[in-house]
């Protein structure tokens, strides 16, 4: 009897190895009633910190009869990697991080909180020079394969330059304000708060920033579109609680202000100031009008062919349509037999119209 | 006979170190299977055919940007990194722990710094490191050296100090001076161990390279893996990391054949690992 339990424990233990790599995925589909999503620190982000902590979500759940767990993951690629692995139903990132990781690996996802897009969060900043142009020749620090590559090369684009006439120099986010100290660092593109950082130290000038391209690098909550197709009620739970949240950061709720710039490491005139190169969609209204903007397929256009070019779509891809987009009037960017990514007004649109 | 007295062929032992091999590659295959048969573009866990193809790419096709090898140049300048970084720390460690071991004034000037410094984790105080040597190769070299010297050091000092006594004074005895104790006596009496050191350094100085590459860098086995991660290209990394498993295995290996030749004595006792 010892020997068959022993036994029977050692067989456990050799599937239980084998088998969560496995099961993760299966979490995928069918009804269920409890759910995670997760997101990193960045501004337009720190509502969901908030609304973990103020159970504000736990009311809207509650109102729908399910659980759902806001989990912050330290990492920005490493939480989206979770969510396309599977071990989350949802995740907060930009549409060309979406539209690479998850949508190019094969997961269908859906934008269900198109939450804001950043207006002068991402720039560019050169050492003792004063122009866009001078950066020509020079060894260039940013987060390669980023939003921070992809803001350079419509930069450059724009002023008649390509990425042949810099050189890209991957440095992580972690170690850049200690990198731009250093004299051998000329330039970076990076993102807030490292950004207002970067641009306060002497002799820095910000020659452009994602203001210059307002609308293409947009911050979303993603989540899985298999899930959400069997349980409405988690986008329905998820929705209304954003837009609670919302709410209070419009009306400058002391509270909300207080809780969320503390938790991004600064005061609420710091936060304020981070959120001014911010769009926020504050009002439901506001996102759907986004959403159904002509302007989004375009910028899916620019984004889809700036990842094929760096080869990001993955060597199968024979062009940048092969992952197809869906946008709220049923056009399509891209493959229609292959659509893994999905811009839906569907739920913002219940929170305009109050029906949540 | 008892289990500890039966040994196994050389056909069985050669069977024997397959097995937790396959297991790992077959657990790999069916949960791989399992995943692609949900999502055939999933990305986490590739099949051998795609991770496969892809190592076929990274070697033998021209990048379509640069025109390079990816997989030669990372490699190439990877080994370059380690192997400068790993020259320093070993002429470091061959000199400081030299004298900490042989001369007791030395000992007590240095040893305890040593000691000191070996504890501080490089990684930590990164910012310091590429103030003082930029961001360029000399920080990564930098970062390799201040991973493994230390510890080098000690233990080459160590091996200083395990060398018979009498030996010593039957050098005194004969009327050596120290630098020809040092020479002729202590130097062929410490390089094994040093080269013992060389090869337990190896695991941290592929770790410091890795990370190092991931900081600031546009070539390297650690920036490629770093790289192709922000998009989840499992099938670019797993060779990757099988290929540095059997760089770093290489090398291993041979750092033993040479320490077998050059100092048979030294392997006398017994077989090592």
């Amino acid at each position: 009897m010892h020997m068959f339990l022993k036994s029977l424990k050692a067989m456990g233990l050799a599937a239980m190895m084998a088998l969560p790599a496995a099961q993760m995925s299966t979490a995928a589909a069918e009804t269920k009633s409890e759910f995670k999503v997760c997101w990193s620190i960045y501004v337009g982000w720190m509502p969901w910190g908030y609304l973990q902590d103020s159970g504000i979500m736990k009311k809207w759940a509650d109102k729908y009869d399910i659980s759902v767990d806001i989990v912050q993951i330290n990492d920005y690629v490493e939480s989206i990697n979770q969510y396309t692995a599977g071990g989350y139903d949802g995740c907060s990132m930009t549409n060309m991080d979406a539209l690479s990781i998850p949508a190019g690996g094969g997961v269908d996802t859906t934008a269900l909180i198109v939450g804001d897009f950043s207006n002068g969060n991402d720039g560019i900043v050169l050492k003792d020079k004063a122009a866009l142009a001078d950066i020509k020749g020079q060894n260039v620090n940013l987060v390669e394969l980023s939003v921070s590559h992809y803001l350079l090369a419509r930069a450059l684009e724009g002023a008649g330059m390509s990425e042949r006439d810099v050189t890209v120099v991957n440095t992580s986010d972690a170690d850049m304000v200690a990198a731009y100290s250093t004299p051998d660092v000329t330039s970076v593109v990076t993102w807030n708060p490292l950004l207002s950082e970067i641009e306060a130290m002497p002799g820095s000038t910000k020659v452009f920033d994602s203001s210059k391209i307002p609308g293409e690098i947009i911050d979303v909550m993603m989540v899985n579109t298999e899930t959400l197709a069997d349980n409405p009620d988690f986008g329905k739970a998820l929705t209304g609680a954003w837009y609670e949240v919302m709410g209070l950061l419009a009306a400058e709720d002391a509270t909300a202000l207080e809780a969320m710039a503390t938790a991004s490491g600064t005061d609420v005139a710091g936060f304020k100031a981070q959120l001014a190169t911010t769009k926020m969609f504050y009002t439901p209204a506001d996102a759907v009008a986004f959403t159904q903007d002509a302007q989004l397929p375009l910028t899916t256009k620019f984004v889809a062919e700036f990842l094929f070019d760096k080869g990001i779509l993955g060597e199968g891809a024979p062009s940048p349509e092969f992952v197809g987009v869906a946008f709220p009037d049923g056009s399509i960017y891209g493959d229609a037999q292959n659509v893994k990514l999905r811009f839906d007004a569907t739920y913002m649109q219940m929170a305009a119209d109050g029906a949540l | 006979m008892r289990i500890i007295n039966r040994r196994p062929s050389r056909f069985s032992g050669f069977f024997l170190a397959a097995i937790p091999f396959i297991a790992v590659v077959v657990v790999y295959m069916i949960a791989s299977r399992q995943r692609l048969a949900e999502n055939p573009a999933d990305k986490l866990l590739p099949s051998f055919q795609s991770m496969g193809s892809a190592f076929w790419r990274m070697a033998f096709e021209p990048d379509r940007r640069s025109g390079d090898y990816l997989l030669w140049l990372d490699t190439l300048d990877s080994l370059w990194r380690l192997g400068i970084g790993m020259a320093i720390a070993t002429a470091l460690a061959l000199v400081i722990g030299l004298l900490i071991g042989f001369i007791p004034h030395v000992r007590s000037a240095l040893a305890p710094f040593v000691a000191t410094f070996s504890l501080i984790p490089p990684i930590t105080i990164l910012p310091i490191l590429f103030i003082v040597f930029g961001l360029g190769e000399a920080a990564k070299v930098a970062l390799i050296v201040a991973g493994t010297a230390p510890v080098m050091i000690r233990s080459t000092a160590q091996a200083v100090m395990t060398i018979p006594r009498e030996m010593i004074i039957k050098a005194e005895t004969l009327g050596a001076s120290v630098w020809q104790m040092l020479t002729r006596l202590v130097l062929p009496q410490t390089l094994p161990g040093l080269i013992n050191s060389i090869r337990l350094a190896l695991v941290p100085a592929w770790i410091f390279l890795i990370s190092a590459e991931a900081i600031a860098s546009t070539t390297g086995l650690g920036y490629r893996i770093f790289l192709v991660r922000r998009y989840l290209a499992m099938d670019v990394i797993l060779p990757y990391v099988i290929w540095i498993t059997l760089l770093a295995f290489i090398l291993d290996r041979l750092l033993l054949v040479i320490s077998r030749r050059a100092f048979p004595w030294f392997h006398l006792n017994g077989e090592s690992l």
